[in-house]
């Protein structure tokens, strides 16, 4: 008994200990030096910190560099699957294209109409737009996020939102000198103030790690609302981080479950450029 | 003279590949996600490591091990440092193994993978949720876990074949 013991803890010491061919420093070294490292960065320890910008600036660049086989993969993949669904979808952006030209006449007058109201409450949104390539797409298990080529230098703050032509992608979380990352709104972390038009509720669009987010924090009763009605989700403003009227995506109802789930405008996996746009939303009063 | 220096080049190559590898699947973050097959991903970095370091640690060594992590952390955004850990706990485990096995079988193998990379998540898991508050998605580490130990007797395969062809040029 005392003999396997002290085999165990022979091998134990061995596996940690001993400096084997090559090997600069022992395990128990590195393990004990990542371990100091997590406590740090969780005590947000600036050196860290300063680690990780250090580290990000590298990094970012080389997997942009690292990743372009696998870019191309994903690429030749989207160009067959469209060239295949070629006639269907143009079928299909027919009759798309005439129900919008109508919509279009009225939308204009609103705008114009919209505007003029604005100037009655002296009210402005003052935007600055940043454009930025996309380096680095991962569609990690662990976090949906993206690495664009626009840092600190050029402006970048924590929290500016990331559109798509007019579509809400996601914001800011992190910046280092010359580049930063986006966290999607398909994020588990992610959670945007909405409203769900046109039965102007207000609620919260959370991600759920898959292409698609869920309704959160809002009354139960809007569910009878909805009652077949397409209903588009908007960015509501709240909290002054973006303005509000951004489209985020649509209400589907998932069958198998009967639960209604937001399919986001933007395709996430397609995301070349995008722009970081930062709101100075001005009152009157 | 030329045939020569060739001859160590493709050596040092053949000997560098696995930390090669290595460096290439953290930056690409390599998990075929691109062929949008649902829940599909895998771990090739959790595979790379177990096995070049059961094998030999002179092939990969931990400092390496410890930088692609950190390179990891970066490219994922976990917090600095959780990666590093995570890989280098797997080292331990090899380095254990390797210490009480005389005869190394196929099996058991296999099976330390799936024990390894079990905690090894669990610990990611648990140090993500409850340290930095980060939400993950359980079900989405349960199946990268578990095609991370299918796919590992295809990847043992190829990497066998390298090894070889590493001491074949080792002892020329």
């Amino acid at each position: 008994m005392a003999s396997s013991r002290d085999d165990f803890v022979i091998a134990i010491r061995s596996a940690f200990l001993k400096k084997s061919y090559q090997q600069k420093f022992s395990l128990l070294t590195y393990i004990f030096l990542s371990f100091v490292i997590i406590i740090l960065g969780s005590l947000n320890f600036k050196a860290v910190q300063y680690i990780k910008i250090g580290i990000n600036e590298v990094v970012y660049r080389s997997s942009f560099i690292a990743s372009s086989p696998e870019n191309y993969f994903k690429d030749v993949r989207i160009k067959i699957e469209e060239h295949f669904n070629f006639y269907n979808q143009y079928k299909k952006n027919e009759i798309e294209l005439k129900k919008l030209k109508e919509k279009k006449l009225s939308n204009d007058f609103l705008v114009l109409e919209n505007n003029k109201l604005r100037e009655l409450i002296n009210e402005t949104v003052q935007s600055e737009d940043v454009y930025a390539k996309v380096l680095v797409d991962k569609d990690s298990p662990y976090l949906k996020s993206i690495i664009l080529n626009k840092g600190s230098k050029d402006n970048v703050k924590i929290g500016m939102a990331i559109v798509d032509g007019i579509y809400l992608v996601g914001k800011i979380i992190e910046v280092n000198y010359t580049n930063s990352r986006a966290l999607l709104l398909s994020d588990l972390n992610s959670k945007i103030p909405v409203l769900l038009e046109p039965i102007d509720i207000h609620a919260v669009v959370s991600g759920t790690g898959k292409n698609h987010g869920v309704i959160e924090y809002t009354k139960d009763e809007y569910n009878q609302k909805i009652d077949g009605k397409e209903m588009i989700v908007y960015t509501s403003g709240y909290g002054g981080l973006f303005k509000s009227g951004l489209p985020v995506g649509k209400i589907f109802t998932d069958n198998i479950n009967k639960e209604n789930k937001v399919n986001f405008f933007s395709d996430f996996r397609q995301l070349d450029y995008v722009k970081i746009v930062s709101y100075d939303i001005g009152s009157g009063n | 003279m030329s045939s020569l220096n060739k001859y160590n080049l493709t050596k040092s190559l053949l000997f560098y590949l696995p930390v090669f590898f290595l460096f290439l699947s953290v930056l690409n973050e390599i998990d075929f996600n691109y062929l949008e097959v649902k829940y599909f991903s895998l771990n090739i970095a959790h595979i790379l490591i177990f096995y070049w370091t059961l094998k030999n640690p002179r092939y990969l060594n931990y400092g390496s091990i410890f930088l692609a992590g950190l390179v990891n952390d970066v490219v994922v955004g976990l917090p600095v440092g959780i990666s590093s850990f995570c890989y280098l706990l797997i080292c331990a485990v090899t380095a254990y193994l390797r210490n009480i096995t005389i005869t190394p079988k196929f099996i058991n193998d296999w099976i330390s993978l799936l024990f390894t990379i079990s905690l090894i998540n669990s610990i990611q898991i648990i140090t993500l949720d409850f340290i930095f508050s980060i939400e993950v998605n359980y079900l989405r580490y349960m199946i990268n876990s578990g095609f991370t130990f299918i796919f590992y007797p295809i990847f043992l395969f190829l990497f066998n074949i390298l090894e070889k062809k590493i001491t074949i040029q080792k002892n020329d």
